[in-house]
């Protein structure tokens, strides 16, 4: 990951200027920051910062007041995110999300779920459902190959065994992964991920992290990288895994830039301690702090 | 309950000989409360009787019925609870010789020895289910859990009773066993197996709450009538036409209503529903209003003979082209093959259509519908083609019913029909092929096998919903298999090259 030669390619996502008003609620103000392919981009801040706002706009849940939210794929087509309806953003560019709440299809199987990520390339396979009713080849070809990727997937976030279990009878963290696993079966350019590790403990936080740089580095069969978009709390894993940090509060962007730098941005640490720096840091802050200057 | 500290009746309890006494005074107390809760419910409705009198109606009273009621509700409770502190056997006697006794002695009603029969039954069942599992009382977990457990084997075993009905289905008309009568019950439960599968699709499948479904039935149904009416169209002709309209019906309702969700977007169907029936009573120089239409014509045997004694010019009489003695009855076998085959293509149109990305879609939709706009699914086609489809097969039935009843009118399509196709579908279990089929023999078939209780045959089918409600929340026969599985299934060849 060298950021120099990363820099001269356009970004994969640009968000320019972005406001989101519900009402008099200002969620988010003009906002504006770049995710790169092959990098993780956190976006971190205290609660109520708008984070979520910011990824509900991106992934098309909401469509923003104002800005400009523009998706460059590697082959060089560009998507304008603000102007396509919810399920384009995901069906066209490439956008895939998991929830900050899981979504799984709790009552399907495991492979199930993987199965249904990659409804549009079979449905077109299947004919609309024509062909695949009269039982032609084509689809079981297709439906074979959409196993195979799923297959792959489950190995990477180690479910296959797990494969015909109900998802809604895996445990929590499994979940998590499975939900991972199914965003990256649409075979995405760029992956949002909400709070991932949020009720995971030490060890799979790590695993998570594991996931998540794999993602980053693996070249995809259509020979580009992933993007990874993380709104995420738990800061060890952000400053372990993060290329660059986006900070917001109260719905602002205050600071931008790799973990080092924002780690010590008196901005960021007046959004997270309040306004007095010379108070003592509480206890558990500073845990964080040291562990992730371990980890970094 | 007023007995929480007696301890359970465990096995072991007997064999160690510390069997725990009987709190008889808790019991007694017990079943006089629940008499004196029967005491306040029988009088006024069934101790007073309205009676027609030359003077005008007048009110009787029945002292004996609300004793009668009032000792069997002390002898059920008392025997319910005897069996929970472990006298299951001697209860179970008590009540087989009570049942036997309702059987065989003459009794001043035929309803009394109802309730002796069915109340000796039921407490003996559950003595015997007591006596036979060793437990007094099985938890709500316990009770799902092995409920789940004979939903799966059930499913598992109707890739073999599935054949096998559809066999004796097929073989049935040709058997001596065939009447008017039994051909008949037949044909009608087959035409609601057929809506409780189409409806299986949306409710079941795409998980849209849909209480408007006899809607489509109607479209369909008049559809055929009308044309038949106004064009001269055969039925063969106008069986796609029918299925066709009513899945445009389907698309023009489904398009401003899908955008609701939940409890909303039921009641929107539930008025579309009426809305239909509506403009059909009111539609008079078109629809013929409240009289209906009469004269539908009656199938041809496709279009290449007729059923009749004596055809039309130009059309060969079937029972002469096959060279057998004329009887009304071919038509009805007919009518029966015919219902039997459309509610066979719906069936095998689900099978299917789970295995493929659309069917797996309206799972997905039913199971979280936001989760599917964020994997790229277009949620409005995918519901939009559940309904269409739905509806034409609602409508392929809707056109079967005109031509078997030969007249139509909107009474047929009240709110209570759709109320009826929906419950075949929950009791079975939603999403259960085989679970429709066993409702539509509980909902419909149990009430034309017990018409001679005339009355209390509904009384009966109010009962079994309660029942099924209290004991099976998700439906009989509510469970699912994954439609494609990784391990445990055939083996797939691995090939080398795996997604990089």
């Amino acid at each position: 990951m060298s950021a120099a030669t990363m820099n001269t390619e356009k970004p994969l996502l640009s968000v320019e200027h972005l406001t989101m008003r519900f009402g008099g609620l200002v969620a988010n103000n003009d906002v504006s920051f770049e995710a790169r392919a092959g990098e993780i981009t956190a976006l971190i801040g205290p609660n109520g910062a708008g984070k979520t706002t910011l990824f509900n706009c991106v992934t098309g849940f909401y469509t923003p007041t104002v800005g400009r939210l523009t998706l460059r794929h590697p082959q060089g087509k560009e998507f304008l995110l603000e102007r396509m309806p919810g399920y384009r953003i995901a069906q066209l560019a490439g956008v895939a999300r998991t929830f900050q709440n899981i979504r799984l299809f709790g009552g399907m199987s495991v492979l199930e779920n993987l199965i249904v990520a990659q409804h549009n390339k079979l449905m077109r396979a299947s004919g609309f459902a024509i062909a695949g009713l009269l039982g032609l080849p084509g689809f079981r070809k297709a439906e074979h190959e959409a196993v195979e990727l799923a297959k792959y997937w489950l190995d990477r976030v180690r479910l296959t065994e797990f494969a015909d279990w109900e998802a809604g009878n895996l445990p929590y963290g499994a979940q998590r992964r499975l939900e991972i696993a199914r965003a990256m079966c649409t075979e995405p350019v760029l992956l949002c991920l909400d709070e991932p590790a949020a009720g995971l403990n030490p060890r799979e936080s790590g695993e998570l992290a594991e996931i998540l740089t794999f993602i980053r580095d693996v070249q995809t069969p259509q020979g580009h990288r992933t993007g990874v978009l993380l709104i995420e709390h738990d800061m060890s894993v952000v400053m372990r895994i993060s290329d660059h940090v986006v900070v917001l509060d109260y719905g602002r962007k205050i600071s931008d830039g790799t973990p080092g730098h924002v780690k010590n941005d008196p901005a960021v640490i007046r959004a997270y301690l309040g306004e007095d720096e010379d108070e003592a840091l509480p206890p558990e802050v500073a845990a964080d702090l040291n562990l992730a200057q371990k980890g970094a | 309950m007023t007995t929480p500290s007696h301890a359970p009746s465990h096995p072991h309890y007997h064999i160690n000989g510390k069997r725990p006494g009987v709190d008889w005074a808790a019991t007694i107390k017990d079943a006089g409360l629940a008499a004196f809760v029967a005491l306040l419910l029988t009088v006024p409705l069934v101790g007073l009787r309205t009676v027609d009198r030359p003077t005008g109606l007048g009110i009787e009273a029945r002292p004996e019925e609300v004793i009668a009621s009032l000792v069997l509700v002390f002898l059920g409770r008392l025997g319910l609870g005897l069996i929970r502190q472990g006298m299951a056997l001697p209860v179970l006697i008590l009540a087989l010789a009570c049942a036997g006794v309702g059987l065989v002695l003459p009794m001043p009603t035929q309803v009394l020895r109802l309730v002796l029969v069915l109340g000796g039954g039921v407490i003996a069942l559950r003595a015997a289910m007591t006596v036979a599992t060793g437990r007094s009382k099985l938890s709500q977990a316990d009770r799902d859990k092995r409920m789940d457990r004979f939903a799966a084997k059930v499913q598992h075993a109707s890739r073999y009773i599935g054949p096998v009905a559809v066999a004796f289905a097929a073989v049935l008309p040709l058997t001596p066993l065939a009447d008017r009568m039994i051909l008949d019950i037949g044909i009608l439960l087959l035409t609601y197996i057929m809506l409780g599968w189409g409806l299986n699709i949306v409710v079941g499948l795409a998980g849209l709450l849909d209480l408007g479904y006899v809607a489509f039935y109607a479209v369909g149904a008049y559809s055929y009538a009308l044309l038949a009416h106004y064009f001269g169209l055969s039925f063969w002709v106008c069986l796609p036409l029918a299925g066709v309209l009513a899945a445009c019906s389907g698309v023009l309702l489904g398009f401003p209503v899908l955008r609701l969700r939940g409890d909303y977007f039921a009641i929107v169907t539930l008025g579309f529903g009426e809305i239909i029936r509506i403009i059909l009573v009111n539609w008079y120089q078109f629809t013929g209003g409240p009289n209906g239409i009469s004269g539908i014509p009656r199938p041809s045997f496709f279009g290449i003979a007729d059923f009749s004694r004596t055809p039309a010019e130009g059309m060969a009489a079937f029972h002469e082209l096959f060279g057998l003695e004329f009887s009304p009855l071919h038509r009805i076998v007919f009518l029966y093959y015919l219902i039997l085959a459309l509610a066979l293509v719906v069936n095998l149109f689900t099978l299917r259509v789970r295995k493929l990305p659309l069917g797996r879609a309206w799972e997905a939709l039913r199971e979280d519908d936001i989760a599917c706009a964020s994997l790229g699914i277009n949620r409005t086609n995918m519901k939009l083609a559940a309904f269409a489809i739905a509806a034409m097969f609602g409508g392929f039935a809707g056109s079967f019913f005109a031509t078997r009843q030969g007249f139509i009118s909107p009474e047929s399509f009240t709110f209570i029909e759709s109320a009826i196709i929906l419950a075949i579908v929950v009791l079975g279990g939603m999403g259960s092929q085989i679970g429709v089929v066993v409702a539509t023999l509980l909902v419909i078939g149990l009430p034309e096998a017990f018409r001679e209780l005339a009355d209390y045959r509904m009384l009966a089918f109010g009962a079994g919903m309660v029942v099924i409600m209290l004991w099976r929340p998700r439906g009989l026969l509510a469970h699912r298999d994954p439609t494609i599985l990784l391990h445990g299934g055939k083996k797939k060849p691995v090939p080398a090259g795996a997604a990089k």
